[in-house]
């Protein structure tokens, strides 16, 4: 049963008299702008990430409330908890790692269908280094005025994964979840240093260790700061709070944010089964409409919200850490290093620079990110990228949760991006490689280390 | 009336206060308070200790995520958690409020529309969560029981099944609940359809099988054990008197064996608690395994107290289940007690 409450007396009498009313007087449909919601009692689940902000808002201001709906928010134990939960029912919707719906549709892990009106921000990772080898790692990264230079390159890490090479001992880090945007900026981030972190081969050999220079392992978030200090694990790739958490408890250094990595990365979405849309149109398109006001919310007025979310968000319900900590990632800075704080206003960006929308260049550079590393394991034309993408990522919902939104008047027509759902060659990632959404095959071929062209991974090597 | 009181505290094992009706009852004091001391003085400074060792190194072990909290801060949290109780009625109250509002500019507008009553979306507080946690495992135990005391009595009569079912029991009974947990997630997932209306969510089905699986194991070895030991001269009686099988198991079986059945279900209900705070965990039933594990995610800088205020509380109604079941596992003996 949905999480039942016990009725008090007084509305159980106004129960009984309302539908004595509804007995007298006849049925009748009230019918709600977006038509009349197919179910209005929804659970979503989310992962204790400061990313879900927006559901979180979207639930105590109201948002969901005011489109008509209940929502209970359930946290969730980890990432394939979430998406078992999602395709089986016992959750409507829920907080999704962007690549994730990608990837169930591929067959990569659960095979799913899942779709996605939006994105629920971009940017909030960080990528934290234990303080072994980050004083390894200092001597090889240039300053500037006494101050090191960001972004930080994995450049700086290769010596020190060659030293461990040479010595015999495996270099360990950890992401959340294979099919997950962490693991696909980690391994961007070290093949972009000339660091080969592994590749996957579906179905037989899923670890993402072939091959591999750094050994990526999957560890839930909360448990990511013990594995570091104990010396488990020398690095790892997650959301906020836990790189903050590092730096306050002196155990790690944040050496570098996906902002740096690639200006405006997605990271999460909110992602449904396409059975549930199908079924439930209106109220999916409520569930959007409340959503993008959560995000416009959350970045209104140059974050002056910032610190209200902050407050709702440490509530033990949702992410539950410190204020401080909270507040050292989405307050408009991020702190690398004790000492070393930077101003970084786009850390967290909810709907500024259009970063709710869920474009399909998003969805095809993950896509192509997943045929790098061999999670999809054969050779895929370039229209597949694109039409994979159109399954998947909603964007005419978001399009016409929008229209509806500035009918309404509750949002501003100039705030939302054209309707473009493929970005135009983008040249902001760290190695310089520019990506065309169009010509995900050439962008493959540019990288040194990845799979290319035809190549596949079978008997524990790349095969041609 | 003395001595009521007394077989009543005997009986639910609340042995400390018997010396204090005897004292009252005016029983030769000092040797009662001699008993008092030994019953309750003893363990009260046993446990004064524990205390206060746990202050002195809990202060000197820093994690992670900050120090061990000592007993006091344990205790602050669990002013915390309650008032988060009050807090979290009070928004509920509030949401009524609000719904009733609504509802009725909705009736005042077009007094023919259908309006409907939903129930207040927020968190469980730990109350509920507490609440949630004994459902569950009494649903797990009750469906442990119904099968393990049948199966339990048929291997108890016969030898053959007996034999027939020993390897299959041996080899099930020291499997882990973590381990059975995917396979009940995924039964359930594709057995078990679920709408809106449905009783019971997926979670606390899986929860509850997986209670299920791990805790009949005691009360099945316990029951054949009590049937196949039964004394010789009943069942000859039987024979004599020609009963039936159906009256055979009501009249002389169940009886003789029911201090059994009632040891099995007790070790039974220890293991499944154990269990489900486990099973909670993963299989996301809102309970107290949940919270333990929302609690670690969330790494505050009071987690941990709360960690160890859940971690009491499993202990304290651990120990109360244990009290009830041992209440009437000696209510049915015989033993003089």
């Amino acid at each position: 049963m949905k999480h039942c409450r016990i009725f008090t007396p007084k509305t159980l009498v106004a129960a009984l008299s309302s539908a004595v009313a509804v007995a007298i007087l006849g049925f009748s449909n009230h019918s709600f702008a977006a038509g009349k919601l197919e179910k209005e009692d929804l659970k979503f689940g989310f992962i204790k990430l400061t990313d879900m902000a927006p559901l979180a808002v979207a639930a105590e201001k109201g948002f969901f409330e005011e489109e008509g709906l209940f929502v209970q928010l359930e946290a969730q134990a980890n990432w394939k908890v979430v998406m078992d939960r999602v395709v089986n029912g016992e959750l409507d919707g829920s907080h999704m790692l962007a690549p994730a719906p990608l990837a169930a549709s591929v067959g990569f892990g659960t095979k799913a269908d899942i779709v996605v009106p939006f994105s629920m921000g971009f940017n909030g990772n960080a990528i934290t280094i234990s303080n072994d080898i980050w004083k390894q790692m200092k001597p090889n990264i240039p300053t500037e005025g006494g101050k090191l230079v960001r972004p930080v390159k994995a450049d700086a890490l290769k010596p020190v994964i060659d030293k461990y090479k040479a010595e015999g001992k495996p270099f360990n880090m950890a992401m959340t979840f294979p099919a997950g945007s962490h693991n696909v900026k980690l391994r961007y981030w070290l093949a972009a240093g000339g660091i080969n972190p592994g590749f996957y081969s579906p179905p037989q050999d899923i670890s993402g260790q072939i091959n591999a220079e750094a050994m990526l392992s999957v560890t839930p978030p909360p448990q990511m700061p013990a594995t570091l200090e104990s010396g488990t694990i020398f690095g790892y790739c997650v959301g906020e709070p836990w790189n903050q958490q590092a730096v306050f408890k002196g155990i790690g250094v944040p050496v570098i944010t996906d902002e740096e990595l690639w200006k405006d990365t997605p990271e999460k979405v909110f992602g449904v089964t396409q059975a549930w849309a199908d079924k439930y149109p209106n109220t999916y398109l409520a569930v959007t409409k409340a959503l993008i006001r959560a995000a416009i919310w959350l970045d209104a007025d140059n974050n002056k919200n910032r610190k209200e979310a902050i407050e709702m968000l440490s509530q033990k319900q949702y992410v539950g850490a410190d204020v401080e900590v909270l507040a050292a990632s989405m307050n408009g800075t991020f702190e690398y290093e004790k000492g070393d704080k930077r101003a970084l206003p786009d850390f967290n960006t909810f709907f500024r620079h259009g970063a709710s929308y869920p474009s399909y260049s998003s969805a095809v550079w993950y896509l192509t990110q997943l045929r790098r590393w061999g999670m999809v394991n054969e050779y895929k034309p370039d229209n597949w990228y694109l039409e994979t993408a159109k399954k998947v990522y909603r964007a005419d919902i978001y399009l016409a949760a929008a229209k509806e939104l500035v009918a309404e008047g509750k949002a501003k027509a100039e705030d939302f991006p054209a309707d473009t759902g493929i970005k135009p060659s983008q040249n902001f990632f760290i190695d310089k490689i520019p990506f065309d959404a169009n010509k995900p095959n050439d962008y493959l071929a540019k990288f040194p280390i990845g799979l290319k062209g035809k190549q596949t991974v079978s008997g524990g090597k790349i095969v041609d | 009336m003395t001595n009521k009181l007394i077989k009543f505290f005997n009986i639910t094992g609340l042995t400390w206060f018997v010396p204090l009706v005897k004292i009252a009852a005016g029983e030769n004091p000092a040797k009662q308070l001699r008993q008092l001391w030994l019953i309750m003085g003893v363990p009260i400074i046993a446990f004064v200790l524990f205390l206060g060792f746990w202050s002195v190194t809990a202060a000197r072990i820093n994690t992670s995520l900050g120090a061990i909290p000592g007993p006091v801060a344990v205790w602050s949290e669990v002013d915390g958690l309650v008032a988060e109780h009050f807090a979290e009625k009070t928004k509920m109250a509030e949401f009524y409020q609000r719904q009733e509002l609504r509802n009725k500019e909705k009736l005042a507008e077009d007094p023919k529309t259908e309006i409907k009553q939903r129930p207040y979306t927020g968190k469980p507080t730990y109350l509920d969560q507490i609440f949630t946690s004994l459902r569950t495992v009494f649903a797990g135990f009750i469906v442990a029981t119904l099968f393990a005391v049948p199966l339990g009595i048929l291997c108890g009569m016969s030898p053959v099944l007996n034999t027939a079912f020993n390897p299959l029991i041996q080899i099930f009974k020291p499997v882990s609940p973590l381990a059975w947990l995917p396979i009940v997630t995924l039964v359930v997932s594709a057995v078990y359809v679920t709408t809106d209306d449905s009783w019971f969510a997926k979670s606390f089905v899986t929860s509850a099988i997986t209670v299920t699986l791990c805790s009949l194991w005691p009360t099945l070895i316990n029951t054949a054990v009590g049937v196949s030991s039964i004394d010789r001269d009943l069942v000859n009686v039987g024979k004599v008197l020609r009963l039936d099988w159906m009256t055979q198991i009501k009249r002389i079986i169940l009886p003789s064996a029911l201090p059994y059945i009632f040891t099995g279900m007790r070790l039974s209900l220890g293991v499944g608690w154990m269990v489900l705070i486990a099973a909670e965990m993963l299989a996301q039933n809102p309970g107290l395994g949940k919270f333990v594990w929302d609690e670690f995610q969330n790494g505050s800088s009071n987690s941990l107290s709360r960690i160890m205020v859940a971690v009491f509380t499993i202990g304290i109604i651990g120990f109360i289940l244990d009290r009830v079941m041992h209440s009437l596992q000696n209510l049915f003996s015989f033993q003089k007690i």
